[in-house]
């Protein structure tokens, strides 16, 4: 039983910041990840008897959202941008060059199951193209090579930590379990604000 | 008569014509009205509009103003001053639906020759009227493993689908069982179950009917027949009194399948998997062919029909006779049986009932039911809804369907007198009473829906007949109980509700019948008819007509042993088995008849079968046949003449039967791992008819005990663990299921694989029964 | 004098400026105090005269949408705020709500207050978790500080404010999807009428706004209407944040009032990457038409880019120079619209997956001239055809690049496969190994 008394708890809250308990279902199901890494047949029962939703309701919800993973990923997600912009700019050599590093193709899990790999589509930091998302952490203005050392890193226990994130990259059920809105009290580290995202500001101040 | 406020009338212009529709009305409909048909696949006029599809895009204009795109006219009610272009003046329009056309063909197969659906298909039809003839796709269709199974008796083939949502939509909106959604997204959305719940919904059926393409198909009926083969024929449903309109498809003799026929004020369009899907039974290899005798041998032999007549003849003469009619006669039959008892055998002993029953409830039938005027209808406009001893989804599902549907439309007020809340109760968001007592709230436009199983609380339907408040209706499971009432199959009614006490009724129906007198002594009911059986100053011969023994009580087929028994059946039976004479009768399918479903609405029904395999007729035929024989003519050749005979008669309007004034049972004290004994039969379960329907059994719900916390805690047993229910005449073992109930009672389905409790216990409700962890 | 406004991001250069304290210090949270001593119904009319229009795209005036909801309706109203950015191009609520997040919180209770709800949500979507962990530690500190729950300032205002993470899936933009989303089912788009504003979110009236458009409020109401105004053009008024991205010298945010033109912000971020010229351009994302050099002195107002073909959008300037394949381009645009096609209407789930098939056969240079007639006729098909906008934003690179490069079709056609290298267009060109 991977729910422990506590894990039913935070559910429990989970459902009480709503006016309507159905409402709770995509935080419950980014909790069921946070707890066992992926969207499991458990998960789903137990929010559909939470919630007094029939499985297949929470199926359907659980499989229309790219976030929610109905297999294991790796304990660092690694998403490469491939949306236009991001591909132009060098994503497609990234991810080009990140899945022949590593082996495994879009979808896919390195064998000792620390990294997975996913194509993603624009993730709203197009001024730091090209873009890496790991475990949804930005990693801006990427290349190649420093995505591959992203991964060795990773795969070695020590990621680098993410460019506008916490000081230390968060593994991937750490970081689901904060989407479920269970706060790990991190919020005040890393930056205010990226320099492209000053850029304006700056310009300003120069009286451009 | 209603006073419903008079509905606003809009007239709009569509291709030119006007046409004036209720305010509300959708495009797509009011263009119906001029016979305009917009081609179209979500919608569908009992559903919630989608607008998914697009294929029913028509330029709209309103106030001169025009839209500056197509709209989905499905999803548009009419509006004063508007003007609509269909594909028949709009060239827009026209495109736009030859446009959607084309994209929902290019991941469609080209698998019509070998599909289910080609030939009464929507997709084939209307891509011949708005399609283009050649594609202009020429990339990679999208592909999905061939049919899967959503469930026994469901298949869906998701290359096939247009994802209209009608399947889902009906499940969630209709039946409240969203077992099925759409899943996934975008090109890869599709239909799909949770993988380990199947979609047993027992309304899933509807869901093959509705689908607009061949990707819901039904196990028993795929690959069986082209549409273009069968013969259809309207008929009724015989399973139980719900009163589905239904369609009977027929290739060469043999029933391949059975639809929800249309009928607005009973079953709208739907009917339950049941209804659908349990016919075997009428080609089955154990139907009776031709008249039997029994032989010195003690073996049934096959005879003609002149010497099998006489033999009843014969068998009957002299002897005081009993009639037990089974609940599925139709009218005519079950009023060929009350004339045939009367004028022929000169008794009333005479009892459609063949289930548990009283002398409380034949009083309250002949009282109160015969006449009752309660509907549908009377349902959609109530305020309150109260069922009493009757699972709506178990035991007459469509009217399960008119309550959900009010509930989910204005959160209608549903109470019902139960043990626990049964999934259909909790669909209903009903509130559980455990008495009748505790039901308030009632006003005119009330409805007091009563189940059959009322007459196994003594007391209960006294208590309902003095009720002058709420409109009531009486709910039997079967088809027939209701015009049985009503034709006077029963010992202290004559046809029309006269009663048997009353000599002026009886100088009625003698007229009528054109006889000197008529037995003046009230009947003996079904048990009574029983018991009596071989006691020496009782009965002696009995003649039975479609009666299962195991229904009525475990010792009933021994009572039948030794004495004269006449058995007109359309299958071998436990009462054929021990019949001196058996005499075949036709099936639903090869007999034109009328049910009264529990409304009281007639519904007749045609002959789907005809040609050389019939090799009979029904009951009210035969029963005239050996009326002849005997001497003491009935007089009913036909069907047509039984049911015109009856119709002479219409409802008594003297004095009827006095209202039952039975006392409330003692209450039972079980004590330690004793409980009292309630249940239900469930819909799908081991009833007759149902017999060979393999891919419908494993639709059913599986048995389990239900009882409370506190006696699960007190036996030892957790949910899904195994209980055994017991008494000094057998046991039952089945997992147990923790429930809000009495911790006095437990439930057990009255007639589920693994639980029989007529048979096993001896009664079905109110007995003390011992519960222990198995 | 500079060409720049900076409001919502004039603190964005302090290292705490996301914190409360920054925040406060800046002047924060002031105008909610004034808003509360006015009547709601002053507070709309307010936002009204600002002539606020709506900054996720659509441009609706948000003071109008908020007359909409019905009052003294005894019903519960409901604030939603869209933080679901993800129109390709657009990143300016993501740096805002971790930089700045208390703007949109006092926005929000500026704005729950004028339309009466007690209870608001912020829809962010779900791929950010440094911005959820800073809007969430925000809103834990608004309650601790009494701006939000129970009466709040002790003014009587009441106002529960929850965070939800959306999960990946950009149909979620569009409000009707959102609030199907947030109810707990399939972001698929809704059936209007009847509109949020009578039935929205739990079938109560409801407010949905994108996150810019409610940061602005504190401003509007701290300075009012005439220093908003001031700001703008005639029918597009205050300041915005305009997104640069792509083959730019320096790409980044430019909070500016409306009008400015795409030359000016380029001449500011330093042009275009060295030794490249302009090509193609977005507006307001990919799914506004595609814009050329042509248009560099388009203003960025709601009129301007509409009079010149587009839309004003999100105002995400993606920029792509000479190096970019215009076919390859819109192919993946393409490619983002059939993967985010929620499946509910035939022309946008079948339709961008004909597309895609068709575009790829394209690029690789397969086809006739006829085939791309075909292509527009395709798109003739969908667009306008389908359940909601998204796929007519799908069509949007299509059509507007035909407009523009029907030549460059050709040449991929002529030529038989694509005649770009994409290792020119990447921005480590050149320095690879």
């Amino acid at each position: 039983m991977a729910y422990s008394q506590e894990n039913i708890a935070i559910m429990d809250s989970i459902i009480a910041r709503y006016p309507r308990k159905r409402s709770a279902v995509m935080p419950l199901l980014h909790f069921v990840q946070a707890t066992e890494g992926f969207v499991t047949p458990e998960g789903i029962e137990l929010i559909a008897q939470k919630l007094e939703l029939e499985t297949a309701e929470v199926t359907a919800v659980s499989t229309f959202y790219t976030q929610y993973k109905s297999e294991p990923v790796g304990e660092y997600h690694v998403g490469v941008c491939i949306n236009t912009l991001c591909a132009v700019m060098g994503g497609d050599e990234i991810y080009k060059s990140v899945s022949e590093h590593l082996g495994i193709g879009n979808d896919e899990v390195t064998s000792d199951g620390k990294v997975s790999l996913e194509r993603i589509e624009c993730n709203a930091a197009c001024d730091y193209a090209p873009v890496v998302m790991v475990n949804w952490e930005f990693f801006d203005n990427q290349t190649p090579q420093s995505v591959k050392d992203l991964v060795d890193g990773a795969r070695g226990g020590n990621p680098p930590a993410p460019t506008r994130g916490p000081k230390t990259l968060r593994t991937w059920k750490q970081n689901s379990a904060v989407l479920a809105g269970v706060s790990d009290g991190l919020a005040g580290e890393g930056v205010s604000a990226g320099e492209p995202s000053k850029l304006g500001l700056k310009l300003s101040k120069e009286g451009k | 008569m209603t006073t419903d406020v008079a509905v606003e009338m809009i007239t709009v212009v569509i291709d030119g014509f006007e046409v004036t529709v209720p305010k509300g009305t959708l495009i797509i409909r009011a263009a119906e009205k001029l016979g305009i048909q917009i081609p179209r696949f979500c919608d569908h006029p009992l559903l919630a509009p989608a607008g998914a599809c697009r294929q029913c895009l028509v330029d709209v204009e309103i106030n001169g103003r025009a839209f500056p795109k197509p709209q989905a006219s499905c999803t548009i009610p009419v509006e004063p001053n508007m003007i609509v272009k269909t594909q028949l003046t709009s060239p827009v329009a026209e495109k736009a639906q030859k446009g959607i056309m084309e994209l929902l063909l290019i991941n469609h197969p080209l698998d019509c020759p070998v599909c289910d659906k080609g030939g009464e298909c929507p997709l084939q039809n209307q891509a011949m009227s708005t399609g283009r003839s050649e594609s202009r796709f020429t990339g990679v269709k999208r592909t999905f493993e061939k049919p899967i199974n959503i469930s026994s008796q469901v298949l869906l083939d998701r290359e096939r689908c247009v994802l209209c949502a009608r399947c889902t939509r009906f499940s969630e909106q209709i039946a409240g069982d969203p077992f099925i959604t759409l899943n996934e997204r975008g090109a890869l959305q599709q239909v799909g179950i949770y993988e380990k719940d199947p979609f047993d919904s027992y309304f899933s059926g509807n869901t093959v009917q509705i689908c607009p393409v061949g990707a819901l198909t039904g196990a028993s009926y795929r690959f069986r027949a082209r549409p273009f083969d069968l013969v259809s024929t309207p008929s009724a449903c015989e399973h139980c009194a719900s009163g589905c309109a239904l369609r009977t498809d027929v290739r060469r003799g043999k029933t391949l399948r059975r639809l929800a026929g249309d009928d607005a004020s009973v079953n709208e369009e739907w009917n339950c998997d049941k209804g659908r899907w349990a016919f075997k039974y009428l080609s089955s290899k154990e139907r009776v062919s031709s008249p039997l005798i029994r032989g010195d041998d003690g073996e049934l032999r096959e005879a003609s029909w002149p010497e099998a007549l006489a033999r009843v003849a014969a068998g009957l003469a002299g002897k005081k006779v009993g009639v037990l009619v089974g609940g599925r006669a139709t009218v005519e039959d079950a009023y060929g049986y009350a004339k045939f008892a009367r004028v022929t055998l000169g008794t009333n002993d005479i009892d459609f009932r063949s289930r548990p029953h009283t002398e409380e409830e034949a009083a309250f039938l002949a009282s109160t039911v015969v006449g009752l005027k309660t509907t549908y209808a009377d349902i959609d406009k109530a305020d309150h809804v109260v069922l009493v001893n009757f699972e709506p989804e178990d035991e007459s599902p469509i009217v399960f369907l008119r309550v959900y549907k009010q509930v989910r439309k204005r959160s209608l007020q549903v109470s019902t007198v139960a043990p626990f809340a049964s999934r259909g109760s909790m669909k209903l968001n009903a509130n559980v009473l455990s008495s009748f007592d505790q039901v308030s709230n009632l006003t005119e436009k009330s409805v007091v829906l009563v189940g059959e199983r009322s007459a196994e609380v003594p007391g209960l339907l006294s208590a309902i007949a003095a009720n002058t408040t709420a409109k009531i209706a009486w709910i039997p499971r079967r088809s027939g109980e209701r015009g049985a009432l009503l034709a006077g199959a029963l010992g202290n009614v004559l046809p029309g509700g006269r009663p048997v006490s009353d000599a002026s009724a009886r100088i009625d129906v003698q007229t009528a019948w054109g006889v000197d007198s008529l037995p003046t002594e009230l009947g003996r009911s079904t048990s009574q008819i029983l018991h009596s059986l071989n006691t020496g100053e009782g009965l002696d011969a009995v003649v039975v007509g479609g009666v299962d023994p195991a229904d009525i009580s475990p010792d009933a087929l021994g009572q039948l042993l030794n004495t004269f028994v006449v058995s007109l059946e359309i299958s071998h039976s436990a009462i054929t088995a021990i019949a001196d004479v058996v005499l075949p009768v036709a099936a639903v399918t090869e007999k034109t008849g009328s049910f009264l479903d529990w409304e009281g609405r007639e519904r007749r029904f045609d002959q789907a079968i005809e040609g050389p395999l019939i090799t009979t007729r029904s009951d009210v035929r035969i029963l005239s046949m050996i009326a002849d024989e005997m001497k003491k003519p009935i007089s009913l050749p036909s069907v047509a003449s039984a049911a015109r005979e009856l119709a002479s008669f219409g409802i008594w309007d003297g004095a009827t039967v006095a209202k039952p004034t039975a006392p409330a049972a003692p209450h039972k004290n079980p004590t330690g791992n004793e409980a009292i004994l309630t249940s239900w039969r469930q819909l799908i379960d081991l009833g007759s008819l149902q017999s060979g329907e393999d891919n419908l059994a494993a639709t059913g719900r599986k048995a389990v005990a239900v009882i409370s916390a506190k006696r699960a805690e007190s036996i030892g047993v957790a949910n899904g663990e195994l209980v055994k229910v017991s008494n000094e005449r057998g046991s039952v073992v089945v997992p147990v299921h923790v429930a809000q109930i009495s911790d006095e009672l437990v439930w057990l389905p009255r007639n589920s694989e693994n639980s029989q409790t007529i048979v096993t216990f001896g009664a079905a409700e109110g007995c003390l029964v011992t519960v222990v962890k198995a | 004098m500079s060409k720049l406004s900076p409001v919502l991001s004039a603190h964005w250069d302090e290292a705490d400026s996301f914190t409360l304290e920054a925040y406060r210090r800046n002047g924060g949270y002031q105008a909610s105090k004034k808003a509360l001593d006015m009547d709601p119904d002053a507070v709309i009319q307010l936002v009204k005269d600002s002539g606020l229009r709506g900054r996720g795209g659509a441009g609706f005036p948000t003071g109008m949408k908020w007359g909409f909801i019905p009052q003294n309706d005894g019903k519960d109203h409901y604030l939603v705020v869209n933080a679901d950015e993800s129109e390709p191009g657009t990143c300016k609520d993501m740096p805002l709500l971790m930089a700045n997040p208390h703007s949109l919180i006092e926005g929000i209770i500026i704005g729950s207050y004028a339309i009466r709800a007690n209870y608001a949500f912020i829809y962010l979507r779900g791929e950010v978790v440094h911005v959820f962990r800073r809007v969430q530690q925000a809103i834990e500190d608004a309650y601790a500080a009494g701006l939000l729950g129970k009466n709040i300032n002790g003014k009587g205002f009441d106002l529960e404010l929850v965070l939800h993470a959306g999960a990946g899936a950009y149909i979620c933009g569009e409000e009707t999807a959102l609030l199907d989303s947030l109810e707990g089912f399939r972001g698929q788009p809704r059936l209007r009428p009847p509109f949020p504003a009578i039935a929205g979110l739990y079938a109560r009236p409801t407010v949905v706004n994108n996150v810019e458009s409610i940061a602005s409020v504190p401003a509007i109401i701290a300075n009012g209407t005439e220093w908003f105004q001031a700001m703008g053009t005639e029918k597009s008024k205050g300041f915005t944040l305009y997104s640069l991205s792509g083959h730019v010298k320096n790409p980044g945010q430019f909070e500016a009032p409306l009008g400015i033109t795409l030359r000016e912000i380029l001449e500011m971020a330093g042009g275009m990457r060295e030794g490249h010229e302009l090509k193609f351009w977005t507006p307001g994302g990919s799914s506004t038409p595609m814009f050329t050099q042509e248009h560099l002195d388009v203003p960025l107002d709601y009129e301007g880019v509409g009079a010149a073909g587009s839309m004003l959008g999100t105002k995400a300037l993606q920029i792509f120079d000479e190096t970019t394949c215009v076919v390859r381009a819109v192919l993946r645009w393409t490619e983002f619209y059939k993967h985010e096609s929620c499946g509910k209407c035939t022309p946008c789930r079948e339709g961008t997956w004909w597309l895609v098939q068709a575009l790829k056969e394209l690029e690789a240079g397969r086809g006739t001239s006829d085939d791309l007639d075909k292509l527009l006729d395709i798109v003739d098909n969908i667009a306008g055809r389908s359940f909601c906008a998204l796929a007519d934003g799908a069509a949007s690179p299509i059509v507007s690049s035909m407009k523009y490069f029907r030549g460059e079709y050709q040449r991929h056609l002529d030529l038989g496969s694509c005649p770009f290298d994409p290792i020119e267009s990447t921005l480590f060109a050149g320095v690879k190994a």
